[in-house]
């Protein structure tokens, strides 16, 4: 971990920068729905690489399986049926972290060290450090952290940081067999990714684009959508997501400001203890409860 | 433990039990609830065995100050209704603070400052309580809407209920005497003369 340290650019409950005189750069994994095929090859490889084995659940009837993310399963397919200019499409979306540029988990989470950002853009969860309170899920504009049963412990896709670390893809995009996931620099993904938009494009899909939404500063995690108007009808996938207002009010301004009033308090206490004195028994009424007892 | 015949009695032993026990519950939330709000004191989770633990125990803890503050709540509710004369000792508290009590109305057992602190701690462990269900992870899982504005109203009402509790022993500490009304349930008389004079007359008959 001695050389990976450098390539820290933020890391949670920390008031100090990070290492910054490293600079990396931006990597991003593609995810060309038009080009998934729903094999569910990639959850297979997650499952494979990272050792975790999610239980065997129950068939509902579609596709999905699992139904959701899970604190092992951390990257799901999502399939939606849909009607688009009075054709049914079915669409299949890979689902999991978006490794925000901007992250919620790590701007809510309160353990120093469990959320780090890596320079090259990976948002990946320590869990040695994680306490279990869960404010990541209520930070994250995607619903993607999953707090496990078992350990009380955050989980999500670490966009393979340890393979990356190496020089080596995710294991999700090696397994691809379409090459629906791509992976390498954010610059070159978007290039790939505007020739694909441009590909859709002349077969029809006029509103076809990038997902790359600004409001969370860009994500790591980009899809190709055939109706990037649309996002929603990916199930669900959010048109504008950023950190909810409460969460920046709870996580932004109001802590450094409530740890100042609490100090001013503290301080204004002493100081009129200081200045005024105590507030004592005055001696008149003393002298009364004496003469009281004298009688 | 009498230690002059001829002092007050203000708090009855359950009275004062029931305090400590909503006292010592407050110190040990708001110290482990500093700690997931700002990083500057996330050592303090040291205090509870490290900051998984302060993480399982702080919501416990909620349940029991709640149910404890509860138990002041029904018993010194009706001392705490407002009347004119706390409205006027408001009127006039900043004199109080600068030190100067002379000029200040009569007051029962409890003055207008002490019924405002009341009421302003009964609110804020409502909120408290409400907001700290949403939140409690281990438990329930409620709309992510509300879990957020859990965690906003629960870090609002929290670090404002900690500002009101300086200001509570603050002003117990600035107040010589009335301390030992804690510990040992019993005041002198001018003390009670000189606070609370109109409770001073009602227990003395004078």
């Amino acid at each position: 971990m001695a050389l990976q340290s450098l390539d820290i650019k933020q890391r949670s409950a920390t008031t100090t920068p990070s290492t910054q005189v490293r600079e990396t750069i931006e990597i991003a994994k593609l995810i060309d729905v038009s080009a998934c095929i729903g094999c569910k090859a990639c959850q297979v490889a997650c499952s494979e690489w990272n050792d975790i084995r999610d239980e065997v659940g129950n068939c509902h009837g579609v596709y999905d399986n699992p139904m959701d993310l899970t604190a092992k399963s951390w990257t799901v397919m999502r399939f939606t049926e849909v009607e688009q200019n009075n054709k049914l499409e079915w669409l299949i979306r890979k689902d999991g972290c978006m490794h925000c540029a901007d992250p919620g988990c790590l701007k809510a989470c309160p353990a120093p060290g469990a959320i780090i950002q890596y320079s090259n853009g990976i948002v990946d969860f320590h869990q040695e450090n994680c306490i279990g309170c869960g404010y990541c899920v209520t930070g994250c504009p995607f619903d993607v952290p999953r707090i496990s049963k078992e350990d009380s412990k955050a989980y999500k896709c670490s966009l393979c940081s340890d393979r990356v670390a190496v020089n080596q893809a995710p294991a999700c995009v090696k397994a691809c067999p379409t090459g629906a996931i791509q992976f390498g620099s954010k610059e070159d993904m978007k290039d790939y990714a505007a020739k694909r938009v441009t590909d859709l494009k002349e077969r029809g899909y006029d509103q076809a684009g990038l997902y790359d939404p600004q409001g969370v500063g860009g994500t790591h995690v980009m899809y190709v959508l055939h109706h990037a108007d649309k996002p929603d009808l990916y199930a669900g996938l959010p048109a504008n997501p950023s950190i909810s207002p409460l969460v920046s009010l709870w996580k932004g301004f109001a802590k450094p400001l409530a740890t100042l009033a609490l100090a001013g308090v503290a301080l204004g206490s002493l100081f009129h203890y200081v200045t005024k004195g105590p507030n004592e028994v005055s001696k008149e009424i003393e002298d009364e409860i004496e003469k009281e007892d004298a009688k | 433990m009498i230690r002059d015949p001829k002092d007050l009695k203000r708090y009855e032993p359950r009275e004062r039990a029931n305090h400590w026990v909503v006292g010592i519950s407050f110190i040990l939330l708001a110290l482990s609830g500093l700690a997931f709000f700002h990083p500057a004191f996330y050592p303090l989770t040291q205090l509870f065995g490290g900051p998984t633990w302060a993480r399982i125990i702080h919501p416990y803890l909620g349940v029991l100050m709640a149910l404890s503050f509860l138990g002041l709540y029904v018993r010194f509710k009706h001392l705490n209704k407002m009347t004119p004369a706390d409205k006027e000792w408001l009127a006039k508290a900043k004199n109080m603070v600068d030190g100067n009590d002379h000029d200040m109305p009569e007051q029962g057992k409890y003055n207008g400052g002490q019924k405002v602190m009341f009421w302003a701690l009964a609110i804020c462990m409502l909120l408290m309580t409400v907001s700290g269900l949403f939140i409690w992870r281990a438990w329930f899982g409620f709309d992510i809407t509300l879990v957020r504005m859990g965690a906003v109203v629960h870090a609002a009402a929290g670090a404002f209920m900690i500002g009101l509790i300086m200001v509570h022993v603050y002003a117990a500490i600035w107040v010589k005497g009335t301390i030992r009304a804690m510990w040992y349930g019993t005041v002198t008389r001018g003390w009670a003369k000189q606070h609370h004079r109109g409770w001073y007359r009602q227990v003395t008959g004078k």
